[in-house]
């Protein structure tokens, strides 16, 4: 890019409106071809990655906002965001007695240790402590096996041939609204290459990663297993995430070949607004997973109880034959939030097979839909799937929809659909205290029961974290 | 010896209406006493307004548990005192198995009295002990909370908990309706043998035969929210052959 340009954008701070400070660098609102050349500038990004923006953000320019959801907000005004903040430090305290406590409180709640208490909410710590040492080991494990994980910013630079292979070729720019606007505008994510062969010999998690900055309002992810490999990833973390910018559209992409396996695993606890539905994070995600290759596999599974808004449907494209695609979700809503969320399988190879679980659970005035969508495509000769979608209702006044629907061009394929509806009654719950447990206790008791199937399939550590953010998350609701 | 539950003129109903109008009753430590009444005399209410059920208001009156005010206490404090009910209708819980939710249930009672969690070795063996005794198959153990449970299972699996948790008072609401002859004496059993000379037992009754296993230290009659006549063990068997018109008919009610 041109320096004229960038003393031509930089050159209009004032009247823009240019905020700059220690911690952080803000641009001014709105969206132009300008500030996409701005953001891939700061990022040093090579000129087919600006291109490749460009060209999303005319394509986003000309589509509508989705109606289609079963939520409830006003009108987004895209010229009212920032596009582009520098990596935003965490104020930095001097002890966790400067902590909110109301955030303390949540931390033991879910059992967090002292010191991962400490970085989560910004408190330095020492230098002992520092985590780029474990980073370090970390890197070297991986690079040993020949994996590489790093962030999407490095891997353009890094890795120029592997991401322009891949990127937007399971989420292509057009696919929806917020898929345009995130590739126009997306400021970091995670990379992974899994080579041939390679069983990648940990649990990948943004935390292990050097360099892991706040990654902003626009992620974007990118997996791609190749042959007989296997991952398991995982994204975000229980303890909750307060942020300011209340649009997230992240892009996640997974690519997996001939007998690979990709294993995706979500915690998503983004502010949800307060208990009068103030405020709260819209979360407006598109998540797919390509099963390229013959007896490749990609599993999501994804605990939900962030957001005010969300609306994020993590589906597979089985084109391999015998691929498989699975999806495994406890979505919770409580007080105001409303959550759209389900999947989409797409069978297109001969054989393949599908697996829906997903577990809702209504709390206060909150709603909660699946939208769930099954297509065999005329190909997909004897194809299965099986769904399961089961709400939970705690209260009277939260609603719970599923819509499910079905596409079949195959006359050979089969689906096997089971629903269920229940309700934490005061009967249930008056059992439960009899039994000596207090309410909050036997909620927590019967949604981890519930949501059982779903957490089993979380790896270990993070599914005990889970169930106590589950509880969490429901606390206040009933009595 | 100190009386372990007294209940003095004790006045509750729902919604505006008394249901229970003015009882009052004495338990010692060790006895069981049994509670006959036709439909909707208020048995269950009694039961319901001792474990501490909300929707039932006390109007008036007192309870007092262990020298405690067992009114003011909330239902689950109640049970952390050792109070237990076998209920007539027990809930189903999917997804929860019994094994652990009679887990999570006796750790949070020994938690309230300062007590360590049962470690787990001995928390099995005392499950399948108990489990024996009300000749419940282990796999009713894995098994969500009563979910696909036939009538009589429930309630062994009421006695079961009991026995799990080994409350100081125990109040079984009809948990002999329902049971065929071999579950009827299984449960009585069970009763029987978690009987101590510390703990005591109310059991809400319409069949006498119960009675022949469990055999009740005082048998009451409650008609339209009150306490009508007491008496041995005798008195069941002549509800049994009389009924309970003779009792409104003799004047005995108000
Ligand atoms: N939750 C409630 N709402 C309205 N009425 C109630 C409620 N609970 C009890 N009642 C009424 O109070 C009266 C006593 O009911 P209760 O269940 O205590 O009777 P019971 O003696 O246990 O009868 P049964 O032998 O049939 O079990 C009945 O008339 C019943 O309809
Ligand atoms: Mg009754």
């Amino acid at each position: 890019m041109s320096q004229e340009l960038i003393d031509d954008v930089v050159g209009r701070e004032y009247e823009y409106g240019f905020v700059s400070d220690i911690d952080q660098e803000l641009i001014a609102k709105g969206l132009s071809p300008d500030v996409i050349h701005f953001i891939s500038n700061k990022k040093e990004e090579p000129e087919w990655m600006l291109e490749w923006r460009l060209k999303a953000y005319e394509q986003w320019l000309r589509m509508k906002h989705p109606h289609w959801s079963n939520v409830h907000f006003p009108p987004v005004d895209f010229q009212e965001i920032i596009y582009w903040a520098a990596p935003k430090k965490k104020p930095t305290l001097n002890s966790l007695d400067e902590v909110d406590p109301e955030l303390l409180n949540t931390f033991k709640k879910l059992g967090i240790p002292l010191d991962e208490q400490k970085q989560l909410a910004g408190v330095a710590v020492d230098a002992v402590l520092d985590s780029v040492s474990v980073k370090t080991t970390f890197q070297k494990a991986l690079a040993e096996k020949g994996v590489i994980f790093s962030s999407m910013s490095d891997a353009i630079k890094n890795h120029p041939d592997l991401v322009r292979k891949y990127l937007g070729s399971v989420v292509p720019v057009t696919d929806n609204f917020y898929a345009a606007l995130n590739s126009a505008v997306f400021s970091d994510g995670s990379f992974v290459y899994v080579p041939k062969g390679v069983r990648c010999p940990m649990e990948l998690s943004t935390y292990f990663r050097i360099n892991a900055k706040n990654t902003g309002q626009f992620e974007r992810t990118l997996i791609i297993a190749d042959e007989g490999s296997y991952v398991s990833y995982l994204e975000g973390c229980t303890a909750p995430q307060r942020d300011e910018n209340q649009l997230h559209a992240a892009v996640v992409e997974l690519v997996a070949h001939a007998h690979a396996e990709i294993k995706y695993s979500t915690v998503q606890n983004w502010f949800p607004g307060d208990k009068d539905g103030n405020g709260g994070v819209y979360n407006f995600v598109t998540k797919r997973g390509l099963c390229e290759g013959a007896k490749s596999k990609i599993s999501w599974t994804q605990v939900e109880t962030g957001s005010a808004i969300t609306w994020k449907y993590p589906s597979v494209v089985l084109k391999g034959d015998e691929s498989v695609g699975e999806f495994y979700s406890v979505a919770v809503t409580a007080n105001y939030q409303q959550a759209d969320t389900g999947t989409k399988m797409t069978h297109i190879g001969k054989n393949t097979r599908s697996r829906i679980v997903s577990k809702g659970i209504s709390a206060g005035k909150s709603q909660n839909s699946y939208r769930g969508l099954v297509r065999f495509n005329s190909k997909a000769d004897n194809s299965r799937n099986y769904s399961q979608c089961d709400s939970l209702l705690i209260g009277d006044q939260c609603g719970a929809h599923t819509f499910p629907y079905l596409e079949t061009a195959n006359p050979t394929c089969t689906v096997e659909h089971e629903a269920t509806t229940s309700k934490i009654g005061e009967d249930i719950l008056f059992y439960c205290n009899q039994r000596g447990l207090d309410t909050e206790k036997a909620v927590a008791l019967i949604v981890n029961g519930y949501a059982k199937e779903v957490l089993n399939n979380l790896p270990m550590e993070f599914a005990v974290e889970a169930q106590k953010l589950l509880a969490i998350s429901l606390e206040g609701s009933v009595g | 010896m100190k009386p372990l539950l007294i209940i003095d003129q004790l006045r509750a109903g729902i919604e505006g209406r008394e249901i229970l109008k003015g009882i009052s009753l004495t338990v010692n430590p060790g006895e069981v006493h049994a509670i006959m009444g036709p439909n909707g005399s208020g048995k269950s209410t009694l039961a319901s307004v001792l474990s501490g059920r909300s929707e039932y208001e006390v109007i008036s009156g007192s309870v007092t548990y262990n020298g405690e005010d067992l009114l003011e206490k909330a239902p689950e404090e109640r049970a952390q005192a050792g109070v237990f009910q076998a209920f007539q209708y027990p809930v189903e819980i999917p997804g929860v198995s019994t094994a652990n939710f009679v887990r999570t249930s006796l750790n949070a009672i020994r938690a309230a009295r300062g007590e360590e969690p049962l470690d787990p070795s001995a928390f099995l063996m005392r499950m399948k002990e108990r489990m024996a005794l009300v000749e419940l198959d282990p796999s009713f153990l894995q098994r969500s909370l009563n979910e696909g449970f036939s009538g009589g299972e429930k309630k062994r699996n009421e006695i079961f908990q009991m026995a799990m948790l080994e409350p100081t008072l125990a109040i079984l609401d009809e948990t002999d309706s329902g049971l065929d002859i071999d579950a009827l004496r299984i449960v009585a059993n069970g009763v029987n043998a978690l009987r101590t000379p510390n703990n005591a037992m109310v059991v809400i009754t319409h069949y006498q035969r119960l009675l022949n296993y469990i055999v009740p230290d005082v048998v009451h009659v409650l008609m339209d929210g009150q306490l009508v006549l007491s008496g041995n063990k005798d008195l069941a068997l002549e509800l049994e052959a009389k009924g309970y018109d003779w009792l409104r008919n003799d004047g005995v009610v108000a």
